[in-house]
């Protein structure tokens, strides 16, 4: 729990490239931010201004005791209370494919932030396809570990379902990175051929479609 | 707030602490109140703990609530059956660290354990005040702290925490005296008394006021209202603790019977609990005073404060950064109070935290020890701290 316990540990792979989108000195919030684990590399390594959004109690403390700011409720409600533009980044780390109402969560995410971060596991990985067809039982991968009446997981979606999303929707896809790595894994690589198959994250930096 | 504390399990303890007294406001230079009446000469009763640093920047000040007084942590003599109120949360190494910080406590204007209240000797008559003294408020509370920390030399306050009633005046400094308050801590507290909330002061003080002995506030030379008082008291108790804490502190079980008595010398333990305490609280509070400073919670509301009559306009002249706490279990100040406050603070760009803590014992679960508790204040003020150095 101390503060320097952290200072030297790497950040997860996936936080790793979200954190080099962010520029210094931004104002971010991180909705879902659980422990803090990214809000607190960006706030000692850029100098974010840093806001958190968490339901759950314990990681709430957590993230307080180690000096962030952090708002214990639910995402969808919180986020009603901030002002247009009000963050440089709004960052949504592989939560999507857990919310109730995505269209308005991103919809709401565009409204306050000049720029949004979203990341999700990829349904549309090979290995979760083939479970599917020789098994013929609901997948589960190290990215969705869950059993089907346990998984928080209620909406799964691929790399093409985001970009389609993006398309229908009507806002810019700014940056894309489909990487290979695990959910608490400190190493990664990124994939560029087939990524809807062959990457098990995907992770968008996103915009309202007039400001390029 | 209850009496728990009997001792400390910790065994840690800020030590000896002694209780000083500051005197302002006299005529004819009276303080004005929100009354619009004036009052001088006031006496603040005061503690202060730990010390003070050269830059004067690790000043911390906690506010007591409803019958708090100003011995916040530590004992008074080596004799003392009991420490301070809130000895779990403040000492050496604890949640509100005195090996770092400089503490203040001081007992509230209208008061009855030092600072000047009802109880007082009005100079104009020589007597004590009774009904003559004037009501005070939340905003004239603070204004009196704010002239203890003028006479001690402090222009800034690091982190400042209360809960209950002391959650209000931390509130009220944030809006009253912005620029002096970087950080503050509201615990298990509202920015406007509620019907509820008003409703059981009301209960409390028609209790005091139907006791033949309360005779219209003179009573300091005979016999006290001591069973108004003490009625008064259990209400208050009631409103502290919470269903499921009843249940299971007490439950339905008899206190020193097998049986009912099948009359009225109370048979359950959760009466004879009540009992103890109010007459246990008539020992040390006065009557008149526990109806001024009810009163003075009844009139706080900080969303009358601003031009605009709202929450959102109340906070958009303070500064510091918040940690708005509250207890899952408290239906005094329920949480959805506190969101109201974290909500304006949001709206006006504030810096704000907010952690709804789990804790069943009721509204009084910010007098209690706890770990999360005291994690979440030491982490919090450490980092406001920090980032100062």
């Amino acid at each position: 729990m101390s503060m320097s316990s952290l200072h030297n540990t790497a950040v997860r792979y996936d936080l790793q490239i979200i954190a080099s989108w962010i520029s210094p000195d931004s104002k971010v919030i991180g909705l879902g931010c659980g422990e803090g684990e990214l809000l607190y590399y960006l706030k000692h390594q850029k100098q974010v201004k840093e806001t958190g959004v968490e339901l759950i109690e314990s990681r709430v403390a957590e993230c307080i005791n180690k000096g962030l700011t952090v708002i214990q409720g639910d995402i969808n409600a919180e986020i009603q209370d901030y002002a247009d533009d009000a963050f440089d980044y709004v960052v949504l780390s592989q939560t999507l494919q857990q919310v109730y109402d995505p269209l308005r969560l991103v919809g709401e995410m565009l409204r306050i932030g000049r720029k949004v971060i979203v990341s999700f596991p990829n349904f549309g990985h090979w290995f979760v396809r083939l479970q599917l067809l020789l098994t013929g039982h609901a997948p589960i991968t190290p990215q969705l570990p869950y059993q089907w009446y346990e998984t928080p997981n209620i909406r799964v979606l691929s790399i093409k379902d985001f970009r389609k999303f993006a398309k229908e929707v009507g806002f810019s896809i700014l940056k894309e990175a489909t990487i290979n790595t695990d959910r608490e894994d400190k190493t990664g690589n990124y994939v560029a051929f087939m990524p809807n198959l062959r990457a098990t994250y995907g992770i968008y930096l996103i915009s309202r479609s007039n400001t390029k | 707030m209850s009496e728990y504390i009997t001792h400390e399990p910790s065994g840690r303890s800020v030590g000896r602490v002694d209780k000083k007294y500051f005197t302002f406001a006299e005529p004819p230079n009276e303080m004005m109140l929100d009354s619009g009446r004036r009052l001088g000469p006031i006496t603040i009763a005061y503690e202060t703990l730990g010390a003070l640093n050269a830059k004067k920047n690790n000043v911390i000040l906690v506010l007591h609530a409803l019958t708090g007084d100003s011995h916040v942590a530590g004992h008074y003599s080596e004799n003392d059956a009991k420490p301070g109120w809130w000895d779990n949360m403040v000492g050496p190494g604890k949640g509100i660290d005195t090996d770092k910080y400089f503490v203040i406590c001081s007992n509230v204007l209208g008061g009855c354990m030092g600072s000047t209240g009802p109880a007082s000797i009005n100079p104009e008559t020589g007597k004590p005040y009774g009904l003559d003294f004037p009501l005070v408020t939340i905003g004239d509370m603070v204004r009196a702290q704010k002239a203890l920390l003028d006479h001690l030399g402090i222009q800034r306050i690091l982190s400042m925490t209360g809960g209950s009633m002391g959650g209000m005046q931390v509130l009220q400094w944030c809006v009253q005296y912005p620029e002096m308050v970087q950080s503050a801590i509201p615990l298990a507290t509202t920015l406007r008394h509620s019907a509820l909330a008003i409703a059981f002061n009301e209960v409390a003080r028609q209790a005091i006021i139907a006791d033949p002995n309360w005779n219209n506030g003179n009573y300091y030379d005979g016999p006290q209202p001591n069973l108004g008082l003490s009625v008064a008291r259990m209400i208050g108790h009631i409103t502290y603790l919470s269903d499921e804490a009843m249940r299971r502190k007490f439950g339905r079980r008899l206190q020193d019977r097998e049986d009912f008595s099948f009359n009225f010398d109370g048979d359950f333990q959760v009466e004879s609990y009540l009992r103890y305490q109010g007459a246990k609280f008539v020992e040390r509070f006065d009557a008149n005073s526990f109806l001024y400073v009810t009163k003075a919670a009844d009139y706080f509301d900080l969303t009358q404060q601003g031009s605009q009559a709202s929450a959102v306009d109340a906070f958009s002249r303070a500064l510091a950064r918040f940690l708005v706490i509250s207890f899952t279990s408290d239906w005094l100040y329920p949480t959805y109070q506190s969101r109201d406050m974290v909500k304006a603070m949001k709206k006006n760009g504030l810096n704000v935290s907010f952690c709804e803590v789990e804790a069943e014992w009721g509204h009084d679960a910010f007098l209690l020890p706890n770990e999360r508790l005291s994690h979440l204040i030491s982490g919090f003020i450490d980092s406001v701290y920090e980032q100062l150095t």
